[in-house]
């Protein structure tokens, strides 16, 4: 073991290498060491959502981009995401008592005639990671699910995924019944899966076909960032 | 120890494998959704169909209808003790239409992910992983298999558990995993890396390579990388039928018979001696192929340009090994780990 890396006393660091410091730990995914960091600018009185957003949403932004520019891979990514949830489970209570914003919510589900999760776990666990609520459907979801349960989590987004040819038309079944029941603008919807394609997403009305995890995060923070910016606007 | 593979790769120097199992049971009749495995008692008929399919359009090698016979895949159709006795009968039933062919035919007991991410990452221990692969394994050799054949794994950790279970139930196997994130495995394994996985292992498999992941160019890519390393073992290739479309509210797979057969050829010139197709692949795909690999002759090692001029481009630009990677981040100053 080399000088340089010598044990770091985090309370130290001022706050400006503290907050760097976390982005490191959490690209490390060094969950105690996240958990301390967030304890520390508590003590300093910094706000638990500009902490959020700061230190734990900016961090994992930078895990984002390098798994989408394939120099991370899913376990590194998934031990950051873990490492955030320490952190969140801190910051949870204290975000609910002051009214701060939040994020986003999510309903996620393999459709109706799917069982393949791994996909649709990657992403939840991805976009807890970068701060959203998600609610895990499960797999093999009918459309009466997704509207159901988008209304009753009050959802912003609508996550699909499918693995299979013969499931993935089955994405279409469930916006055209939104359209139909007049609330597909309610929710911004994402798809995604092996062997779906740009093309497909748009072919079906899906807002955003999203290739992996990393760029489901990406659409779902920039999707949601433009509805706010339009309803601000209207 | 002898096995049915073992001879056969020794009196031959290619051996066609089979094509899609899914594809192929959703044309009869299989609805989404459903576990495939329950068509082993349901309608063995279909499931016999499937394999003499295989068998009459020239494979070699048909895997087993058992590739979801897991108890974390079954415990989804709450099925999860049905594990043994699904794999059992995936293999009789094969042994069944392979003593029947007239020529050798081997039975491959297919043993597919268990679809849980592994510890330290995510929740499935190692020791739960082999007591479950385990369970399939011993179905799979009381049915009959020749050899086991686990296969579309991502995770270094899932292979090496799937191999300390086949070592425990004493079979000779084949493993293949699946390179569908540029390049690599969803879980970050290059072809290198897997080649050194492989021949790290304390009982390695009679054979190893890819199988499904996005087309077939990508999976020849991977060909490539596995015998760029010089290993001696043969490589197996199970590439999709090209790469899935959605035309006028339809899924069509778009590698015809004419592709695959191109692609069987390279792929036994990239350094493959199991060639078989993945998803999509289909009865007549298999004869075109089989013909292609009977007529025509050897050709030189394909470069990426030739394999991306007849079989389409590759998902990524490079497939990750090497010092072709993106460069590693700029850190800090960094803590003890």
């Amino acid at each position: 073991m080399s000088d340089e890396e010598d044990d770091l006393i985090l309370s130290d660091l001022n706050d400006e290498e503290l907050v760097e410091q976390m982005f490191d730990d959490l690209y490390d995914g060094l969950k105690e060491e996240i958990e301390e960091g967030v304890n520390i600018l508590l003590e300093r009185g910094w706000e638990p959502y500009r902490i959020l957003t700061e230190a734990l949403v900016g961090g994992m932004t930078v895990v984002g981009k390098d798994f989408r520019d394939g120099i991370l891979f899913v376990p590194e990514v998934l031990l950051a995401a873990n490492a955030m949830k320490g952190g969140m489970a801190i910051l949870k209570p204290l975000l609910a008592e002051t009214g701060a914003p939040t994020i986003g919510k999510m309903v996620i589900g393999t459709v109706k005639g799917d069982i393949h999760d791994i996909g649709k776990n990657l992403v939840s666990m991805m976009m807890e990671g970068a701060g959203f609520e998600v609610v895990d459907l499960g797999i093999n979801n009918p459309v009466e699910t997704y509207i159901e349960a988008a209304a009753a989590e009050n959802a912003d987004i609508v996550g699909m995924s499918a693995l299979l040819t013969t499931t993935m038309p089955y994405m279409k079944v469930v916006i055209d019944q939104m359209v139909e029941q007049g609330i597909r603008d309610d929710y911004i919807v994402l798809v995604g899966g092996a062997p779906l394609n740009e093309e497909f997403g748009k072919a079906i009305g899906a807002d955003a076909y999203c290739r992996d995890a990393a760029v489901a995060v990406e659409m779902a923070k920039d999707l949601i960032a433009r509805r706010h910016n339009q309803r601000a606007a209207g | 120890m002898t096995n049915a593979l073992s001879e056969l790769l020794e009196t031959r120097d290619w051996l066609m494998a089979d094509g899609a199992t899914g594809t192929n049971l959703f044309n009869m009749g299989l609805s989404s959704g459903d576990a495939p495995e329950f068509w082993n008692i349901d309608h063995p008929d279909r499931i016999r169909t499937l394999y003499r399919n295989a068998v009459e359009a020239g494979s070699d090698i048909f895997l087993t209808n058992s590739f979801g016979a897991n108890a974390s895949r079954l415990k989804l159709h709450d099925a999860q003790d049905r594990a043994l006795e699904l794999s059992r009968i995936a293999a009789e039933l094969g042994r069944e239409v392979a003593d029947a062919a007239g020529r050798k035919v081997v039975v491959a007991g297919s043993v597919g992910p268990t679809g849980d991410i592994m510890q330290p990452v995510g929740e499935l221990s190692h020791a739960a992983a082999v007591e479950m692969f385990e369970e399939t394994a011993t179905g799979l050799k009381q049915g009959g298999a020749d050899v086991l054949w686990v296969e579309t794994i991502s995770a270094p950790e899932e292979f090496k558990a799937a191999a300390e279970a086949f070592a425990n139930v004493g079979m000779p196997w084949c493993g293949t995993m699946s390179f569908d994130t540029a390049g690599r495995t969803m879980m970050g394994v290059t072809s290198e890396a897997f080649v050194q996985l492989v021949d790290g292992l304390p009982n390695p498999p009679l054979a190893f390579g890819a199988n499904c992941g996005v087309g077939a160019s990508d999976l020849l890519r991977t060909v490539l990388g596995f015998a760029a390393t010089g290993t001696a073992r043969p490589i197996i290739a199970k590439g999709n039928a090209g790469i899935p479309r959605y035309e006028d509210g339809h899924i069509h797979y778009n590698g015809t018979p004419d592709l695959m057969a191109d692609y069987v050829c390279m792929a036994r010139d990239s350094g493959a001696t199991i060639i078989g197709g993945c998803c999509g692949t289909m009865p007549e795909h298999l004869r075109a192929m089989r013909e292609a690999l009977e007529t025509r002759p050897r050709g030189e090692r394909p470069t990426l340009e030739v394999i991306a001029e007849r079989l389409g481009g590759f998902s990524s630009e490079t497939d990750g090994t090497g010092d072709s990677g993106a460069p590693k981040r700029e850190r800090r100053g960094r803590r003890r780990g």
